[in-house]
């Protein structure tokens, strides 16, 4: 597989799990499948508290853990916001 | 640490003749206003005809462009002489601050803030409200746009459980859903002028402190262009602006409380020891003590207001949409809040029956009532219940 492909591929892994973990944790308020990867999460009714719960829902998944200045609204907003965090985290 | 330049050094404003008179008027009507439980009207005029109200507009628009250190003083130095006063004073400059922070170049906004500072209009906020438990992120009063209206008007009603001096401001700062069908998160902040709209108060304000801030509920209603909009969702206004500045400049109010409370406790302390010279009567020990916990609550506040002037500027803003910094500026309402009633109370214990009487230069009665309120302003509850959720992911230190 070439490296780009590769990384395309893992991009689409890691979506699938972060989409599996919004449903589980996010508490919205609509159907997942309303949910696309640039749905503002805290517009469609994600609290706060909910956030928490995803965010170590995260990283129990992903075996990471987010750094201070990761733990903002901005990144937690939309599964391609998370997904760009985690792939630097990974350093993908 | 670095702080921006402001246009007006911080003594400018505060050692102003008109400021220093506003502080003076304050002082001399604390007592009655608390007694009568009525609205400081005395100290509110003469902080209007200082031209306070516009402090925190920037310069572009006729203001004074002061800076949170500024209004921090201010607002200190009025929560000596009248802790309803120096309340109202703070609430208003944290509804400038959210309108000046997130107008986001709206011609409306703009011009308005031009019309603080020319018509020096006192701006109060209705962010609680009946039903939502006192949680200010979710709203259940919704914007409702008026189709085909001229000027694309939109309209909302709101039980506020409370909007401070509500009956004596020129205008109003809402938190509403954006939309009927909208999470109850999804808020945006309206504007609106109270000339214009329905507000039928729903209680009385009879309470045991901060009797001068007139704080009952209301029922409001309004229609509106739907200019009057901040630009900005109410969650970044919240986290950027108006959570922080609040919970500053109350810390400012409380350690203002906390301030004149020694001040008398010391005074006290000084006529014992004019009354045996030579010797050091024991209460000067309890003062010691209490001038520990003072030097701790004023650099608490300071260290929070330094840190928030840090990151206010534009490149170190997404910093204040972190979790560690709502976990830090709760813990600055949280302890300030407990600090004011703690030193108070030791106030009391110095002056003995000297304080308790409500009446006379050693009482701390008004000010130990008034330091109650501070921790039932959102609730310390709620704000350990967010912390203790926050803390299962923030590091602390990292």
């Amino acid at each position: 597989m070439l490296p780009s492909t590769q990384s395309q591929a893992t991009e689409r892994q890691n979506k699938d799990k972060i989409r599996q973990i919004v449903k589980d944790h996010a508490g919205l308020g609509l159907a997942l499948e309303n949910v696309s990867d640039s749905t503002d999460l805290y517009r469609a009714g994600m609290t706060s508290y909910a956030s928490v719960a995803l965010m170590i829902a995260l990283e129990n998944e992903f075996e990471l853990e987010f750094p201070d200045a990761m733990l903002s609204r901005s990144v937690f907003e939309s599964i391609d916001s998370i997904a760009s965090a985690i792939e630097s985290l990974q350093g993908v | 640490m670095s702080t921006p330049v402001t246009a007006i050094e911080v003594p400018e404003l505060t050692a102003s003749e008109a400021f220093q008179q506003a502080l003076a008027v304050a002082a001399k009507h604390a007592d009655d206003v608390d007694r009568t439980g009525r609205f400081p009207s005395e100290a509110i005029d003469a902080l209007r005809s200082a031209g306070a109200f516009g402090w925190g507009v920037p310069r572009e628009y006729g203001g004074a462009d002061a800076q949170i250190n500024a209004l921090a003083d201010a607002t200190l130095e009025l929560s000596r002489r009248c802790a309803a006063t120096g309340m109202i004073f703070a609430m208003h400059q944290i509804q400038i601050a959210s309108i000046v922070r997130h107008q986001a170049e709206s011609t409306w906004f703009r011009n308005y803030l031009r019309r603080v500072v020319h018509e020096r209009r006192l701006i109060a906020s209705a962010t609680s409200e009946v039903g939502v438990g006192g949680d200010m992120r979710r709203s259940i009063a919704a914007i409702e746009r008026i189709p085909n209206s001229p000027g694309d008007l939109v309209r909302f009603e709101k039980k506020a459980s409370t909007i401070s001096y509500g009956a004596h401001a020129d205008d109003l700062l809402t938190t509403v859903r954006c939309s009927p069908t909208a999470d109850p998160s999804d808020q945006v902040l309206i504007l609106t002028d109270f000339a214009e709209m329905e507000a039928e108060p729903t209680g009385e304000w009879d309470t045991l402190g901060m009797r001068g801030t007139c704080s009952p509920g209301f029922v409001v209603r309004a229609t509106c262009p739907a200019d009057q909009i901040l630009p900005v969702p109410f969650a970044v206004i919240a986290a950027e602006t108006m959570v922080p500045f609040s919970h500053i400049l109350w810390a400012h109010v409380w350690l203002g409380i906390s301030t004149e409370a020694f001040g008398r406790a010391q005074n006290f302390v000084r006529g014992q020891a004019r009354q045996n010279p030579g010797t050091t009567p024991p209460s000067a020990l309890r003062l010691s003590e209490l001038s520990v916990r003072m030097a701790e609550f004023r650099a608490l506040a300071q260290g929070a207001t330094q840190e928030y002037l840090s990151l206010a500027q534009e490149e170190r803003r997404p910093t204040l949409s972190t979790i560690g910094y709502a976990v830090r500026i709760n813990n600055l309402k949280i302890a300030a809040s407990e600090m004011t009633v703690e030193t108070c109370q030791s106030a009391l214990r110095i002056c003995g029956f000297a304080g308790y009487g409500n009446a006379g230069p050693y009482s701390v009665c008004r000010h130990l009532r008034d330091a109650y309120s501070a921790a039932l302003m959102i609730a310390n509850d709620r704000l350990h219940a967010t912390n203790a959720a926050l803390l299962l992911v923030y590091r602390e230190g990292k």
